[in-house]
């Protein structure tokens, strides 16, 4: 195996893990200031992905569309959080699983009336269409490197974001006391909105990027749900900083495993029984990673100690 | 699970001339979730022919599976335990075939398959009442295989999920196709990520890929494919080129070659009539599913016009016979009543503003199936 | 409306053994295996409930042992019906068609499961409890899509539903007996249970860990064998289950599902003793009435769960005795 299949691979993990961030970091924040566990968090990754796949194919613009995904999946999330999840925020988590995995269905559902049951198209715009040659001739697709890009770009905005302005003040100290920033004269509930349509937009956004490689379908929202949970428990809950390393260790557990697991049972197996049994096993591989990860750590890798 | 049910008011004869007994047909089909595009255009093709019929004495009762083989199984005692059906069909997935159709077959029911085809019901575990319209599950691959052979490609990269449709559909591939391998891939079902695949396929040297991923995932390799730069040629099976996904895959698609035993343009008086009609009625280009469904109606409706399937063995015989127009041209059951028919090459074209294929040549001509020897009817 | 809640569990009860006889009387089979899926759904909620309710432990992988009872079944009956051996090293069979022999097999294996994943898991709580136990799910479900020996994805297809000494069970009505009389005796045993010493400290760990262990007690002990016991339980259904359809396969260890059983016990009450078999009879009912009226019954189905959380805590029971029931 070449190292420049090796480098493609890496910059392959990348790219799946700041996906994989622009989820999570919507879905840690929202656990972390509000303490609220929201499996509807796919549902608004698949909003955003169908409205741009709308606004795309109606103007033609890409630019458009991601606009688009932004307002849609930052609205959805303001309204549901203002008619059903401001009423969770004192509930158990077990309440919040079920009233989250209701609003799954309905979104899911409300999608499949509005849209139709075939997938949509979206299409990445011709300026970024194709690949690029990287120093040491490696070709590599253009889109999927200014995905990275804007995933970096995302995860250094959000860091600006909570350490140096007024809002992210609010909302670390929301974090460690949420009492306490009413107190203050804070509005919380405008916070809490204003944190959840963050959110919310973040997820649209990896949505409408992802769907113009992948396809734009119901559903689309849940495996990357289940992955992005994966993420934020390895990282620690709340901790914006542990979804960054999560997200980049899941991506890269998951590209890597699939490529060279299978070439490590060839070692000592018949190709095609190491072929099977090599992506049998590196599917179940960062479910392991995490099982390892809590077993290890209890409360994720960055996750507060109790 | 809507109930659909047919039916008009006039009293009917059967073409023998005997007074008609009503005929009750359970189709169980996926009409919600991700899969509903391939169950809904079975159904519409299927209630296509009945209505064209003019029969009034079919009632089809048609229900949602969800794709959910449980579900698929509580659907199936309730057609035979509580509807009690005389023939059943509508599946789509293979999987909740094996769960439904065993059972069903053994409890006297005649089952029609308009889509699925694993390999157990064409070998060791077919049975006299079990039907396929459709194709065994191996047929497009190995369609594949030999037009790899024809198109004189010599070392391709295959791939297709982890799962036992995807293992059938590498095997299949491998049966026909003569040359080297230059890698076999087994990726995770419903991976919607084929990066680190498109690079080893460009790592690999290969002339020419073949690759079995169905719905969604086809759409995701198909975007990620084109944008790679890799230009190795691409042949697949009719499943990732439908006409109902083809519009989601865009110019990605343009150019691809697939193998399929039906097309829009297959020329025979039936199928133009199909073709307009479908498009008529549902104001869509009718896909591989609806011709299925079609044929299926049909074939059901010939054997109809000879017996009753409470006459078992008579409606058996009718349906053995297949003595019905097919979209496809001629169409005939081998010995394991699984079709035995020609399988042709599609490229993806545009027409317009819309994405469709076009025959290229035959890839396999009056083709059986490989489990067809096993079967002891 | 305050009702009491012994008067309703008994109605339920009788009023899930009248349907079926019901039925029976007007030919109706359907309805038969209707209730019998309601039955054996009920079984499962009702041993994720030892955990969920009285512990307060919420697994959101139950439907692993759920699965692995499937699979135990699966297994021993393709192996019975093949004629084939099953060679596990240090033991071989050919298999088995007898559903008690079954039943066993699926606990033990599930206990055993059980016992090892709680001894992984147990450390941590809260959302990390919830995330770990869906993982553990998640390895056997890509496990079992993968194995191809057994089906894989496709599953496995028990052609004739296994046996029971002296009854025909593929007469619906005397496949429900059999279910009828597990879910019964399981509740019993629940009932014994939550008011034992043990499910006292149980229930007291939920609330307050360190003063069960002021008082000498280990919590980590009492939740393991809670654990354990619980997926046991699941792991008896799952077999029942998979007798039901003739069939088992990977989507018995789907989030979905573990997510369904969490569902049912809401929707009837947490932590009470007919909680799960209420919430599972309607449930069944809903999925059945609703998905006969349109194909986009789910928007209905998830309006009806929102509803249930925001304005009937404690569920049906909940709203029934007037009493919200225990807090997770």
């Amino acid at each position: 195996m070449s190292s420049i299949l090796i480098i493609e691979q890496i910059l392959n993990g990348l790219q799946f893990g700041v996906m994989l961030f622009l989820m999570a970091a919507g879905l840690t924040l929202i656990f972390g200031v509000m303490g609220l566990i929201n499996l509807a968090h796919g549902s608004l990754y698949m909003v955003g992905a169908f409205a741009a796949a709308a606004v795309a194919g109606l103007t033609g613009s890409f630019l458009l569309g991601l606009i688009a995904a932004l307002i849609a999946a930052a609205f959805a999330g303001a309204i549901i959080e203002m008619v059903v999840i401001r009423r969770l925020y004192k509930a158990a988590h077990l309440d919040q699983v079920l009233a989250t995995f209701a609003l799954i269905l309905i979104f899911s559902e409300g999608t499949r009336w509005v849209f139709g049951s075939f997938p949509l198209f979206l299409d990445i715009p011709d300026a970024l269409s194709g690949p690029v040659t990287l120093p040491g001739g490696i070709q590599y697709p253009l889109y999927r490197l200014t995905l990275i890009a804007i995933g970096l770009l995302v995860a250094l905005g959000l860091w600006a974001l909570i350490e140096r302005t007024r809002i992210g003040i609010q909302i670390r100290a929301g974090e460690n006391d949420r009492e306490m920033i009413g107190a203050l004269g804070v509005d919380i509930s405008k916070l809490y909105t204003l944190i959840f349509a963050l959110g919310a937009a973040l997820a649209g956004l990896a949505g409408a990027l992802v769907g113009a490689i992948q396809s734009v379908q119901v559903g689309m929202g849940e495996p990357v749900l289940i992955l992005a949970f994966v993420v934020i428990v390895i990282g620690g809950i709340g901790s914006i900083r542990g979804a960054f390393v999560g997200a980049l260790l899941v991506g890269l557990t998951d590209t890597l495993g699939g490529v060279f697991l299978p070439e490590l049972f060839k070692l000592f197996m018949e190709a095609g029984a190491a072929q099977k049994s090599g992506s049998a096993l590196a599917s179940m591989s960062i479910y392991m990673l995490m099982g390892l990860v809590l077993i290890w750590r209890p409360t994720g890798l960055f996750g507060a100690r109790t | 699970m809507k109930n659909l049910i047919l039916a008009t008011a006039t009293a009917a004869l059967c073409a023998t001339g005997v007074l008609a007994e009503d005929v009750k047909v359970g189709m169980i089909t996926t009409l919600s979730g991700g899969g509903a595009g391939l169950g809904i255009d079975v159904r519409d093709g299927f209630m296509l022919a009945i209505a064209q019929s003019g029969r009034d004495d079919i009632e089809v009762v048609i229900e949602d599976d969800q794709r959910k083989p449980d579900i698929a199984v509580q659907l199936s005692d309730k057609m035979i335990q509580s509807e009690r059906v005389d023939v059943m069909t509508g599946i789509i997935w293979s999987n909740l075939a094996m769960a439904v159709v065993p059972a069903a077959v053994n409890q006297d029911v005649f089952y029609l398959s308009p889509n699925a085809g694993p390999s157990p019901l064409a070998g060791q575990g077919c049975h006299q009442n079990y039907f396929n319209v459709a194709w065994q599950n191996d047929n497009l691959h190995e369609a594949a295989g030999s037009y790899a052979n024809g198109a004189g490609y010599a070392n391709s990269f295959i791939l297709a999920p982890n799962y036992p449709a995807g293992q059938d559909a590498l095997t299949g591939y491998k049966r026909m196709y003569d040359g080297e391998l230059a890698g076999e891939v087994f990726t995770q079902l419903g991976q919607t990520d084929y990066a680190a695949e498109i690079a080893q396929i460009r790592a690999s040297g290969a002339d020419s890929v073949f690759f079995f991923l169905p719905g969604g995932m086809g759409i995701s390799f198909l975007k990620q494919y084109a944008d790679s730069g890799v230009d190795i040629p691409v042949v697949g099976p009719a499943f990732s080129f439908d006409q109902g996904i083809l519009q989601a895959v865009g110019d990605a698609a343009l150019g691809v070659v697939n193998t399929s035993q039906w097309n829009k343009d297959i020329d025979n008086p039936t199928n133009a009539a199909f073709v307009d009609s479908f498009q008529a009625e549902y104001d869509r280009l009718p896909s591989l599913y609806a011709s299925q469904g079609f044929d299926t109606a049909n074939l059901l409706l010939s054997a109809l016009s000879v017996a009753h399937p409470n006459d078992a063995d008579a409606f058996r015989d009718a349906l053995r016979a297949a003595d019905f127009d097919s979209t496809r041209g001629d169409f005939a059951f081998g010995p394991n009543h699984h079709p035995v028919q020609t399988i042709y090459a599609r490229e993806v074209i545009q027409e317009g503003d819309v994405f469709t294929n076009k025959i290229i040549g035959v890839a396999l001509e009056n083709h059986s199936d490989a489990y067809a020897a096993m079967c002891k009817m | 409306m305050k009702l009491n809640e012994r008067a309703i569990n008994t109605v339920v009860l009788l009023g899930l053994l009248a349907l079926p006889l019901y039925a029976l009387v007007v030919d109706e089979p359907f309805t038969i295996t209707l209730v019998t899926r309601a039955v054996i759904l009920a079984l499962a909620a009702v041993g994720l409930n030892i955990v969920l309710g009285i512990g307060g432990l919420v697994s959101f992988g139950h439907a692993l042992f759920f699965g692995i009872g499937g699979y135990a079944m699966g297994i021993l009956a393709y192996h019975a019906q093949t004629y084939t051996t099953l060679n596990l090293g240090f033991f071989s069979t050919g298999g088995t068609k007898l559903m008690p022999v079954i039943w066993l097999v699926a606990m033990t294996v599930s206990a055993i499961v059980a016992y090892v994943i709680g001894k992984l898991t147990l450390r941590t709580s809260g959302v990390y409890f919830i995330m770990i136990t869906l993982a553990f799910a998640q390895m056997f479900y890509y496990f079992t899509i993968s194995w191809a020996q057994y089906g894989g994805e496709d599953g496995l297809s028990i052609y004739i539903r296994n046996d029971f000494p002296g009854l025909n069970t593929l007469v619906p009505i005397q496949f429900f007996a059999i279910c009828f009389v597990i879910l019964c005796s399981v509740l019993f045993l629940y009932a014994r249970l939550q008011a034992s010493p043990f499910g006292l400290a149980l229930n007291a760990t939920r609330q307050s860990a360190t003063r069960v262990e002021a008082v000498g007690l280990d919590p980590m002990k009492l939740k393991l064998l809670a654990f354990v016991i619980s997926g046991a339980v699941t792991g008896l259904a799952g077999a029942l289950f998979a007798d039901l359809n003739r069939f088992v396969s990977p989507t018995m260890f789907s989030w979905q599902l573990s997510g369904e059983l969490i569902v049912l016990i809401i929707i009837g009450g947490v932590g009470r003793l007919m909680g799960p078999v209420i919430g599972a009879c309607v449930f069944v009912a809903l999925e059945h009435f609703l998905g006969g009226l349109t194909s986009f019954w789910h928007i209905y189905l998830g309006v009806i769960l929102l509803c249930i959380v925001l304005f009937a805590r404690g569920g049906i029971l909940g709203l029934l005795t007037g009493k919200e029931g225990a807090h997770v």
